[in-house]
């Protein structure tokens, strides 16, 4: 009896929340068009997109609604699959994505909104193979990591890359990323040649959990930007190459990667000013600041 | 029928033809709100089904490897693959360890709270529990992520502390208040005058508790645990967060799992509306439907079993 009074409450509740969903919809035009920050009427530029670039695009938003008090940027993250989706669908402005746009992409997003995306490289990164900060190995190469990683990898114990942990455990734990990632893609491609990742990885939802997980996990490796290195990891050499600046500029890193802004066709007024911005000295420093690597001073926008 | 109430309104000249009109009009939206629960339902499962039914037939698909393979490949470049058995095992797995550790502290908390504490300390529990029952599923997936996972590592020496484990306890937790509170109801139920017979004839408490109050209360206790086994299954959040979100069936109970709920979550994001990957993920949302669906029946029809016994 008692639980059938509880369904009944249930309902009720799930009417009651329906009926306030439909006020609150009911409300919003008269709000949000009477009200812009300060009287003014502030333009909101929506960004969404890679999680490897959302502390950068969060920076960028920053400084740049400082500087220009009239426009707001919006970040979310998710990404650089959910940015790009957001994007076809028409829901954002700018996508962030840390791997190139799919062919199947760009068809979708002319299907559905008749316009080609519109690339702009912002900067770079190197894939950085973090491991446990006492883990003695220093060097891996992308054949181990395959290795690792894919699907019907060889490698499974530190003992065969030669390597004994100091707090014992031998079993790698592979941390990896959520597949709708571009780390995650971009890994897929460039490591794996296209392969599949070996089942019964710890899929993480964000950068910083991977770096996060390995930091607290000593028979961990995992990998991530490097803008989220912290003192609790090490980033690994790749091939002999150390992921720098210099060697992620230069291309002698292995797996450094673009990063890009899209947006649908040709940028207009706040987005097009906001991203010329981006590719001029105060958008290029942040890129520096966040961890990552600028665009070639060369090609840097001259008028601020 | 509109005659017969004419004639009452002729009768009796107080009543108002806009107050027998409102109460008719009253009559309907009760019924509408009494038979809205089916409403919602059916809808829910339509649109789900619908999302999900073009896949049923399009000839990349089987039926079998979604039910039977452990191979979840959604967004692979060579050969796509999707096997949900591993994140059925996971959801079973992380809710039953759930169960294992809820329905005792659960049922016993019941017991405690409704038969052998006093009214203050009885009162002050009850708001207690409600406000555990009050915590947001993401703060639970917080705490499984960075406190618990951390005692689990020191405690076990597991290597990742985001395991079954941990979304299990973090499960408990959260199924907890819904037993105790539901299960003191029905403890409440038994009439006064089961536990004064039982008291007169020289039981003890406890022995009152077990060999009488318990067997009276079954339905309401079972109702309970079902109750709380509805919220594991269902419940996606704090499992995204803290069972490791891995691909594979357990091996151990230190083991990282996936749940079907999780997965959803963690994927319906990305994929583009319409394609396979979509259409797959909603039909996983009808696979977990039909789980649920399963235990309600199961429970429907052991309480009626255990009433006719009775």
């Amino acid at each position: 009896m008692k639980y059938i009074n509880l369904k009944a409450g249930v309902v009720s509740a799930l009417l009651g929340v329906a009926v306030a969903a439909f006020w609150g919809t009911g409300c919003k035009p008269s709000g949000s068009g009477g009200s812009g920050s300060g009287g003014g009427r502030a333009t909101i530029i929506q960004n969404r997109g890679s999680d490897t670039m959302v502390n950068l695009a969060q920076a960028w938003a920053e400084a740049y609604s400082k500087a220009h008090p009239e426009v707001k940027v919006e970040v979310g993250g998710g990404g650089s699959g959910v940015g790009l989706a957001a994007l076809i669908r028409g829901t954002v402005d700018i996508a962030n994505s840390s791997r190139d746009i799919k062919p199947s992409e760009v068809e979708q997003m002319k299907k559905n909104t008749g316009k080609e995306p519109k690339e702009f490289t912002v900067g770079y990164d190197a894939l950085a193979i973090f491991v446990h900060r006492n883990n003695p190995l220093d060097n891996i190469t992308t054949e181990q990591l395959a290795q690792i990683y894919m699907e019907g990898g060889k490698i499974t114990k530190w003992s065969q890359l030669g390597v004994t942990l100091p707090g014992g455990g031998d079993d790698i734990v592979r941390v990896s990323r959520q597949s709708s990632s571009g780390t995650y893609e971009f890994f897929r491609e460039h490591v794996l040649k296209n392969k599949d990742f070996k089942l019964g990885s710890r899929d993480m939802n964000g950068s910083k959990e991977v770096v996060e997980l390995v930091g607290n996990t000593p028979t961990a490796i995992g990998y991530s930007g490097m803008g989220y290195a912290t003192d609790k990891v090490k980033m690994l050499k790749v091939d002999g190459v150390p992921p720098t600046v210099e060697t992620t500029m230069n291309r002698t890193y292995p797996i450094a990667r673009a990063l890009h802004l899209y947006t649908l066709g040709e940028p207009t007024g706040a987005v097009k000013d906001y991203i010329e911005w981006i590719l001029s000295e105060p958008g290029q420093t942040l890129v520096q600041k966040t961890g990552y690597v600028p665009i070639p001073k060369d090609k840097w926008h001259k008028k601020p | 029928m509109e005659a017969s109430a004419r004639a009452t309104a002729q009768r009796r000249p107080t009543r108002p033809a806009w107050a027998i009109y409102g109460e008719k009009a009253l009559e309907w939206v009760i019924r509408v709100a009494g038979v809205s629960a089916i409403i919602f339902v059916l809808a829910i499962f339509f649109f789900v089904f619908r999302e999900a039914a073009p896949i049923l037939v399009s000839k990349d698909f089987s039926l079998t490897e979604f039910l039977f393979s452990t191979e979840w490949y959604p967004t692979s470049a060579v050969n796509v693959r999707y096997g949900t058995l591993a994140l059925t095992v996971g959801t079973f797995s992380v809710t039953i360890l759930a169960m294992v550790i809820a329905v005792p502290f659960g049922l016993g908390g019941a017991i405690f709270v409704s038969e052998f504490c006093g009214p203050k300390t009885r009162e002050a529990l009850k708001i207690i529990i409600e406000l555990l029952a009050a915590i947001p599923s993401v703060v639970w997936g917080f705490i499984g992520l960075t406190v618990m996972s951390k005692i689990i590592m020191k405690l076990t020496g597991a290597p990742v502390g985001v395991n079954m484990l941990n979304g299990a306890i973090i499960l408990a937790l959260m199924s907890v208040p819904i037993i105790v509170s539901i299960g003191e109801d029905a403890l409440k139920a038994v009439p006064d005058s089961y536990r004064e017979a039982g008291l007169a004839l020289g039981a003890t408490q406890w022995q009152l508790v077990y060999r009488v109050l318990i067997p009276a209360a079954k339905n309401g206790l079972l109702a309970a645990v079902l109750l709380g086994v509805g919220r594991a299954v269902g419940e996606t959040m704090a499992v995204l967060m803290a069972t490791g979100h891995a691909v594979h069936i357990p091996t151990s109970i230190l083991d990282s799992v996936r749940t079907l709920t999780a997965n959803i979550a963690a994927e319906l994001g990305e994929a583009p509306a319409g394609s396979p990957h979509y259409r797959v993920l909603f039909l996983t949302g009808v696979l977990l439907f039909s789980i649920t669906f399963v235990v309600n029946l199961a429970a429907d029809l052991v309480v009626r079993g255990i009433r006719k016994k009775g």
